[in-house]
This record gives structure tokens, sequence and C-alpha cells, in this order.
């Protein structure tokens, strides 16, 4: 059997290849791999709908946020399921299901981006700082982040938000605080990888400063799978949100719809109302595996193994 | 800006006394390890000295292992701090380069001193133009505005014969083919006209009509700029067509040194002999085998034990195992062993 070569496959020979034009960086290349990858695609479609849900929620939410009209309709022993006029029902305090769903993913897009957000400039500066400093640098920020990585990450921000109060300010930052070690190892850990690079050493013969050398030749080519675990660590706070929430640690207005606060109302009623329990967990499973599979698309393009 | 601190501009303005030498190694000596019971010691070079004058291109030569590599990088204050051990003197322009800090390398290195890289697929930052990288080094060691900073960048690509020259400093690494990355490596090495270039292996990763080329070119700038060259390889062939003297390093140490011509006519060192008659050619009949040196370098410690190159030599006699032999001067060369090659019957020249 003969295997057809395609010219996809052709391109295993070092020469011009459809990305090679004139000032095509390796952004923009792996930007090109990423876009004939249907996993990629489909992750950023979801996260892409995940965050225009999120701005328009007043457009496109049947009701407003918090409107409890439907609270005669509760009745201990009965909550509305899917009728007219409430696409997935009513929640137990009388509310369209369906609108505080929508408006939930406000409370997750804000806090998960605003947290993985601070996590990263924290833990990238800590990781800059260790694996550009020196030894000395490496050795006190690295014996830091290890204290942090022994706590397990939800335990920690369940302790800063009972110690900082609780607000959303406070779950931001526990969630961010909690991401800090992550984003701080792996960026040192690539960057002392490019330390040896061929190009550093190259760097280093011509006499360049050191932080010359650190920021426009080790760091640039060490930021990939940083950027790839933010997208991945965006999935794990929107859980870890939910999961505050959960435990009652979530904080902010309780007039604001929120996922994982959802999910506490619905758990004792799981039995007579699933509906409760799967709008708010299947809106977090998705918006989590959105973030997953956007972040694997980034990781397989930007992966130098991938590059011929 | 200026790489360095206050006192940089000051060798450049005196030049040094006449008779010194540009570079001047003396003795060198890199010992890798600490001595304890787990780890031991690697002499990886020792005793190596040579000199450099202006405008001279020096070659050293050897094969993998021999220590050349680390010549350069011992010479370029390179050599990582912990656990390599460089005694001996580095002197350029009569200071020794050795004992110099840190920030004052930074001021020497790239400004007095470039290097060219073996691998020119490895030795460019995959992620900047190449454009912004000459610029980059320009602008290190001087000051000067990003426009006329992209005017030389522009200039030194023309320099080394890059086609299309002002469109390829808005390109990527990766779009370009080895022997033009390699162009873009000697361009980079010229930026600050260096007074010394150090050449490793520059066309070893390429392929032999590209290496023509750029050793082409390479000869045309360092001829065009006057500047000195120390051209590490292991190719003969680079050697003869490119260097005015030659070192030949075996496990280390210089074993022959001379200037060009007398070596290839008369190598007297049973290695460097062996070497060039390894060398294919092409008047050899068909069908008739190559001539290789047979065996391959032992340890770096055997120096210890006679004559590192004894078990592979054709000459060997029995001093040759007892103790190593000195590098003897006579005339213009040097010559590290007891039974040299004579030269009234082996008849080169036929």
């Amino acid at each position: 059997m003969t295997i057809p070569l395609e010219p996809q496959h052709a391109t295993g020979v070092p020469t011009a290849r459809d990305d090679d034009e004139p000032g095509v960086s390796l952004w923009r290349a792996a930007w090109r791999r990423m876009i004939r990858n249907p996993a990629a695609i489909a992750g950023a479609l979801i996260v892409l709908a995940f965050a225009l849900v999120a701005i328009f929620a007043p457009l496109l939410a049947p009701y407003s946020e918090g409107v409890q009209d439907w609270r005669g309709d509760v009745t201990p022993s009965d909550v509305p399921g899917p009728r007219d006029g409430n696409l997935l029902g009513v929640d137990r305090y009388g509310a369209d299901l369906f609108s505080q769903i929508i408006y939930g993913a406000r409370q997750s897009l804000i806090v998960g981006v605003v947290s993985t957000a601070g996590g990263l400039a924290v833990g990238a500066l800590l990781g800059i700082i260790a694996g550009g400093l020196g030894k000395m640098a490496d050795t006190i920020v690295m014996r830091i982040v290890d204290i942090m990585l022994s706590i397990p990450s939800l335990l920690l921000a369940v302790s800063i938000v009972a110690v900082l109060g609780q607000e959303r300010k406070s779950v931001m930052i526990a969630i961010a605080a909690a991401q800090v070690p992550i984003f701080a190892r792996l960026l040192r850990g690539s960057m002392l990888a490019q330390r040896n690079a061929d190009y550093v050493l190259a760097a280093n013969s011509l006499g360049l400063r050191r932080r010359t050398i650190v920021m426009s030749h080790v760091l640039p080519n060490s930021l990939g799978p940083t950027i790839v675990q933010a997208t991945l660590n965006l999935a794990t706070a929107i859980i870890e949100v939910a999961a505050l929430s959960y435990l009652g640690l979530g904080g902010g207005d309780l007039a604001e719809a929120e996922w994982g606060r959802m999910l506490v109302a619905a758990q004792d009623r799981f039995d007579e109302s699933p509906q409760l329990a799967f709008g708010p967990g299947i809106a977090i499973l998705i918006s989590a595996l959105g973030f997953t599979l956007l972040g694997e698309g980034l990781r397989d393009a930007l992966d130098p193994k991938g590059r011929r | 800006m200026v790489g360095g601190g206050g006192g940089d501009d000051s060798s450049d303005s005196s030049p040094y006394p006449s008779g010194e030498m540009l570079l001047s190694v003396r003795d060198l000596r890199v010992v890798f390890g600490r001595n304890s019971k787990h780890q031991r010691q690697v002499v990886a070079v020792d005793e190596v000295s040579f000199d450099v004058d202006r405008g001279q291109h020096l070659g050293l030569v050897g094969e993998s292992g021999s220590g050349k590599s680390v010549t350069s990088l011992a010479v370029m204050g390179l050599l990582p701090r912990r656990g390599v051990k460089v005694s001996g003197e580095v002197l350029f322009a009569g200071e020794n380069l050795l004992t110099a800090s840190e920030r004052r390398m930074r001021a020497v290195r790239g400004r007095d001193i470039a290097m060219i890289f073996q691998d020119p697929m490895t030795s460019l930052n995959p992620v900047l133009t190449i454009g912004t990288q000459l610029e980059e080094v320009i602008e290190s060691h001087r000051k000067l505005d990003s426009g006329a900073a992209r005017k030389k960048a522009g200039e030194l690509l023309e320099m080394v014969a890059m086609p299309d020259a002002g469109h390829r400093l808005k390109d990527y690494p990766h779009q370009l083919s080895g022997g033009m990355r390699q162009r873009v490596l000697i361009a980079i090495a010229l930026a600050n006209e260096p007074r010394l270039i150090i050449a490793d292996e520059p066309t070893t990763a390429l392929d032999v009509t590209i290496q023509a080329q750029v050793l082409e070119i390479l000869k045309q700038v360092v001829a065009d700029t006057g500047t000195a060259l120390i051209m590490i390889t292991h190719d003969l062939g680079v050697v003869a067509g490119l260097c005015d003297s030659v070192r030949v390093m075996y496990q280390g140490r210089v074993v022959e040194a001379a200037p060009r011509r007398p070596l290839f006519a008369e190598p007297r060192h049973p290695y460097t002999n062996g070497l060039l008659a390894s060398v294919p050619r092409l008047d050899t009949p068909r069908g008739e085998p190559l001539t290789p040196i047979p065996g391959s370098p032992t340890d770096v410690l055997s120096w210890s034990k006679g004559c590192a190159f004894a078990p592979r030599c054709p000459n060997r006699v029995d001093e040759c195992e007892q103790t190593a032999p000195r590098l003897e001067e006579s005339g213009a060369r040097s010559l590290r062993c007891y039974n040299p090659v004579e030269h009234a019957r082996r008849g080169v020249s036929a």
C-alpha cells in the first residue's frame, strides 16, 4: 500500500514552508499551527462564547439578575422545573435559573481572569528573579515557593480567605496566591534551560549586558510553557472560585449569581430537582473544558518538538 | 550605551607598546572538576601557549576533545566559574584577561574580541529578527540612535555578501538557510570592529559547497578589516586556505606549532603527519583505501604517563611511554616529540 505524500508530510525537509514568508515570527507560525488544530478551535470558541455571555449577560438573559418573581411557585417540596417562561425552571429562591446561570458567567470570568493574571504577574516576577539573577536569589525564591507548594492549593486559598475575610477581593487574592508557585517554578525552569542555549552563550560572547540577555534572549524563549499554563490555570481558577463558594467562602454580594453557590443551594434537593445542580455544574464543566482545550492547543502549537 | 564602566575606553585610545602581541596566551591550563573521592579531575587544556599578532591568522587544529574549544572559551572568560580552574595568562594587548572582572570582560567581549560559534542553527535567538540581534550588539558597545544602528546592521549584512541584505533585517533566523545564518553570525562578530575574532569551527555544521562560500567571506572580511583571527578547526583544508601559522593540539596540549607552509610541507609530529595523510586527495588512485590514524584519543589524563599519542603513534619509541615529551622550540617551529617524522625519506612534494 502506498502512502500518499501530502504536502504537509513533505515538509520534513528543512526547506521553505508556508510559514516561512519574510517577517513570520515564531508566534505567528504558532498561531497558524493552532488554527489548524480542531480541538484548539473548539476550545477557543467555547472561551469566546463564555466571554461574550459574561459581557452581554444583561442582553442575553431573559430576566435581570436576582429577580425572584416566581417565589410564590417555590414550595419546600417542589421547585418548578423547565416550563414556559422559565427555560430551565426556577431556583430555590424563585429566580429564573437560566438567567442566573448566564449572570454567573460574569463572576467566574472576572474572578478567574483577575486571579490568574495576578498569579501570573507575581509568579512570573518571582520566576524571573530566580531564573535570571543568579544562584543566591534562586535559592531564596525557590525555597519560598517550595513552602507555598507544600500546602495544597485549595487549602491555601481557604486559609487566605479565612484570614482576609469573605470578600470577592480576598477570593481573588487567595486563588492568585495558590497559582503563584506554579508560575514561578515553571518560568524559572524554562529560563534555566534556556540559559544553556547556544544563543545565550553567543550573546555572552558578544558582551551584551546581563539584563539584556535575560530580558530579550532568555525570557522570550521561556514564555511558551507559562502562557500555556496560564490558560490551563484559568480552568482551575474557575473551578476554585466555585469550590470556595461551595464551601461558603465565596464572599461577594449574595444577590449576585455565582455557580458555586448555586451548586450548594442545589445539593440538598438533588433527588427531587436535579436540574438545579446540572445547570451550573455543566456551565462550570464547559467553561473549564474550553480553557483546557485552548491551553492544550496552545501547548501543541508552541511546543518546539512540534516544529520541524 | 556603553556596556561597561568608566575605565573602558582607555584601552581603545592607548595603543599597546610596539612589540607587544595582540593576544598572548601563556601556559594556559584548564581543569574541570574537583579532586575528591567521587570525582576525578579532568585536565582539558594544559601548557598551551601561543601568540597572535595584529592582523595575523592562527589556526588551532585538533580532533574532538583536543581542547581547542575550551581554549577559546577560556580566552573569552566564558567558562563556568564553578568547578573549573583556569590558570596561566591570557594577555590581550598586555592586559591579563584571566584576572579581569566580569564587568571588564563584558566590555572586552564583542568589542575587542568577538566569537563565531560552530552551529549557526542554534547560535541565533529564534524569537528575534536578525536586524534586532545585530542592532542589540551594535548598541551594547557604543552610543548610536536606533536609526543609525539599523543602517549599520544593513551595512554589516552587505559586508558578508548577504543576498537581499536590506530585506533580510526583518527576517527571523528560521527563515534563513544555514549558510545565511553563519553569515549573520559573522556580521554580528564584526559589528563592533573587534581586533580579534575567534571562529570556533565556523563551517563544521555547513555542507561542503556552503563551507567554501562562508570561508571565502570570512577571509574577505578579515582581510578588509585587518582583524586578527583564531580559526579553530579539525579541518586542515580550512587552515591551509586561511591561516598564517598553526598550532596542532592533541589531548589538551600543543604537539606541534609552525608557520603554515613548513607545517604542510614537512609535518614533523607523527600526529600532524597522520592528519595530513588522512585527508583524501584527488590524485589518489581509485579504490585506494584512505589512511586513517589508528585508534582513538584515550584518556584526557593520559599525558601523565608518557606521550598521550604514543598508543596510536607509528613512530613510538620506548621513551614515549616513560615521560611526556616537552614542547621544544627550534627556529619558528616547536615540537613535542622524541621521534619526529624525518622528511628526507618522506617526499611530501611528490
